[in-house]
């Protein structure tokens, strides 16, 4: 039986500003299990790292408010926490590595100091064990000469070897939910395979549940085992890894799959690939309707403009919302060509 | 004119950067060979793929061939002349032919102009046409790009990535060039944005018979948009040719590490990359 680690439900985070309210994040319902990982995949400003954020309790308040629903750790909602108990939860039960190592290390301390800072945080152990763990830290995210690096700042070391380390201090406390916000964008692509095997290599030892916020559909299909797909701050589609890819229901989905340049394949050269006109929707007060409607190329006139489609079980463990969805498309176009 | 039909000829291009130490006297203690020994050719209408990791001196190549840096030795023959012979008007009137698009739209364009002098500003510093003459031929070169000309009189600011986008295309075709460099065009780009201007780049191509050196660290956009592809990799071409057989038959493992790492959309063929990627990595650790 899967045990569920972390239970979002209908997760409504609003921006208050002065040019009106911003639905960055509007009933967003997830789970993820102990061991497995969850991938969140959208564009810029679809409400993948807000949705985050708002787990972590990192959401800047004001102007962002968790206006509407539940965010269950282990069964306990921890959307409403104060800062204090709050900071009990980051590290040590839930961590969170970001995109930019640089900016997220700090470069006026060495590695040692801030790993060995944050086990003191969060546990008894003494200055010279917290060393001594934090060196096996180091050895378990595989950076070379590892009692060299201690020493050094984070200048010193390269992307790559600085996402390790963040990586190091992330599951210091051996928390149960890891969650990586685009943690590979920008490192170059081979240091990212070998980051997102790292990642996929410590969910295995230590059982830890991930979620993995990328807009790039391929460190989706490489690392997930679940994909959400968001769009315009809300779940379009949410399936199995291989259901995703194999059975794309939303035209959305689809048309990012299609939008993608291929490595391989003849005549790529030539052929222009599938864009999706237009943009995403402001998302200052949205219209309670498809938000993907204005960019659809199935969408008419008929509901799709008028009300907000729900999000449905289409099969077993695949959920999209959409009134043309591609299996019902092909069953409605067999009709008229019987 | 050039023998071999090439517009652009690049041999044994170098480029060294100096490394400087003290605080006074500043003294060059080493050189960072950015590019070290590069030659290639690029054929009139056709596009060569420059990729590679950060470092590996893609970019330095692209601003050398436009004379921004000026190489360290090496020719580049552009239709003929030898540019790193030239300067002041002569490299001026060569610098007219060929343009440079950046990554980021949102740094390469100057807030303080509108969209309309910007993509005038080329012909109004070259002194194309008449002040008339040129804002008709802004309107065009938008109304090409898919941006809306009537939009001329906003600033930048207000205008997405992909808009911005469109308008530093916009700006490099100004003055008719012959040739475009096109440094990382769409990485800042969201994908359904990226695929609009990828197809918007080919079709100008198609248009104006333009050639294209494309610089770029996305194997995938490199392989889309290219005839050739030349892999680099700390400052030197590793692998160089046909854009299928370069990816379908890589010849130096190098080129096969790059692409085993390239995360591809089909989470059933992940097991077996990440067996061939260390597979690669076994070998490479060898030599």
């Amino acid at each position: 039986m899967a045990e569920t680690i972390l239970t979002v439900r209908d997760l409504s985070t609003h921006f208050f500003t002065r040019e009106g309210v911003v639905h960055a994040v509007d009933g967003v319902s997830f789970e993820v299990e102990k061991g497995k990982t969850l991938g969140i995949v959208g564009e810029s400003g679809c409400g993948k790292t807000v949705t985050a954020l708002s787990i972590m309790g990192l959401i800047p308040k004001p102007p962002a408010k968790i206006v509407e629903g539940e965010i269950l750790f282990r069964g306990r909602d921890i959307a409403n926490l104060s800062e204090r108990e709050l900071e009990d939860v980051r590290g040590e039960q839930i961590a969170m590595i970001f995109q930019d190592p640089m900016t997220s290390l700090n470069p006026t301390l060495t590695i040692e100091t801030q790993i060995v800072e944050t086990i003191r945080r969060h546990s008894e152990l003494s200055k010279e064990a917290a060393r001594k763990r934090a060196l096996e830290l180091l050895e378990e995210v595989h950076i070379p000469n590892a009692a060299k690096r201690l020493e050094d700042y984070p200048h010193r070391l390269s992307g790559g070897m600085r996402q390790r380390v963040m990586i190091a201090i992330a599951i210091s406390c051996e928390p149960e939910l890891l969650i990586a916000d685009e943690p590979t964008t920008a490192l170059d692509v081979t240091v990212q395979a070998q980051v997102l095997d790292l990642l996929d290599e410590l969910r295995e030892t230590h059982g830890t549940a991930m979620i993995l916020i990328t807009h790039d559909m391929g460190v989706v299909a490489e690392a997930s085992d679940d994909v959400v797909v968001m769009y315009a701050g809300q779940v379009v589609e949410q399936a199995a890894v291989t259901e995703i890819f194999d059975n794309p229901e939303h035209p959305y989905t689809e048309a990012l799959l299609g939008a993608l340049p291929q490595l391989e394949g003849e005549g790529v050269r030539q052929r222009r690939l599938t864009a999706i006109p237009g943009r995403p929707p402001d998302l200052v007060d949205p219209p309670q309707t498809c938000r993907f409607a204005p960019r659809c190329k199935y969408a008419g006139g008929d509901s799709c403009t008028s009300r907000m489609p729900e999000l449905r079980e289409i099969r077993p463990g695949h959920f999209v919302r959409s009134e043309h969805p591609a299996s019902e498309r092909a069953r409605t176009g067999e009709a008229i060509h019987a | 004119m050039s023998t071999d039909g090439a517009l652009l000829r690049v041999r044994n291009l170098v480029k060294h950067f100096p490394i400087k130490r003290g605080l006074l006297v500043e003294r060059t203690v080493d050189f960072v060979r950015a590019v070290d020994d590069v030659s290639f050719s690029l054929h009139r209408g056709e596009t060569l793929g420059l990729v590679g990791e950060s470092g590996s001196g893609k970019s330095t190549t692209g601003y050398c061939v436009l004379q921004v840096i000026r190489p360290t030795s090496g020719s580049i023959v552009f239709d003929g002349e030898e540019l790193t012979e030239l300067s002041g008007e002569s490299l001026r009137r060569m610098r007219r032919r060929m343009q440079l698009v950046f990554q980021d739209p949102h740094s390469s364009l100057n807030p303080r102009l509108t969209v309309g002098d910007i993509v005038g500003e080329p012909l109004a510093i070259h002194k194309v046409g008449s002040r008339n003459e040129r804002r008709a031929r802004v309107r065009e070169l938008l109304d090409t790009v898919g941006f809306d000309p009537s939009f001329t009189n906003r600033y930048p600011h207000e205008f997405s990535g992909g808009q911005r986008q469109r308008i530093g295309i916009a700006r490099a075709l100004a003055l008719s060039p012959d040739l475009l460099v096109l440094d990382e065009p769409v990485s800042a780009l969201d994908v359904s944005i990226q695929a609009q201007i990828l197809n918007l780049l080919k079709d100008l191509q198609r248009e104006f018979g333009l050639t294209y050196l494309f610089i770029a660290h996305d194997l995938a956009v490199v392989r889309t948009m290219s005839d050739r592809i030349a892999v680099m990799n700390n400052g030197k071409i590793v692998e160089e040719g046909l854009a299928e057989e370069v990816y379908g038959n890589p010849r130096q493992l190098y080129t096969r590490e790059l692409l085993a790492a390239v995360p591809i959309p089909d989470p059933r063929a992940m097991k077996e990359r990440k067996r061939e990627r260390q597979r690669l990595q076994a070998a490479l650790a060898q030599q």
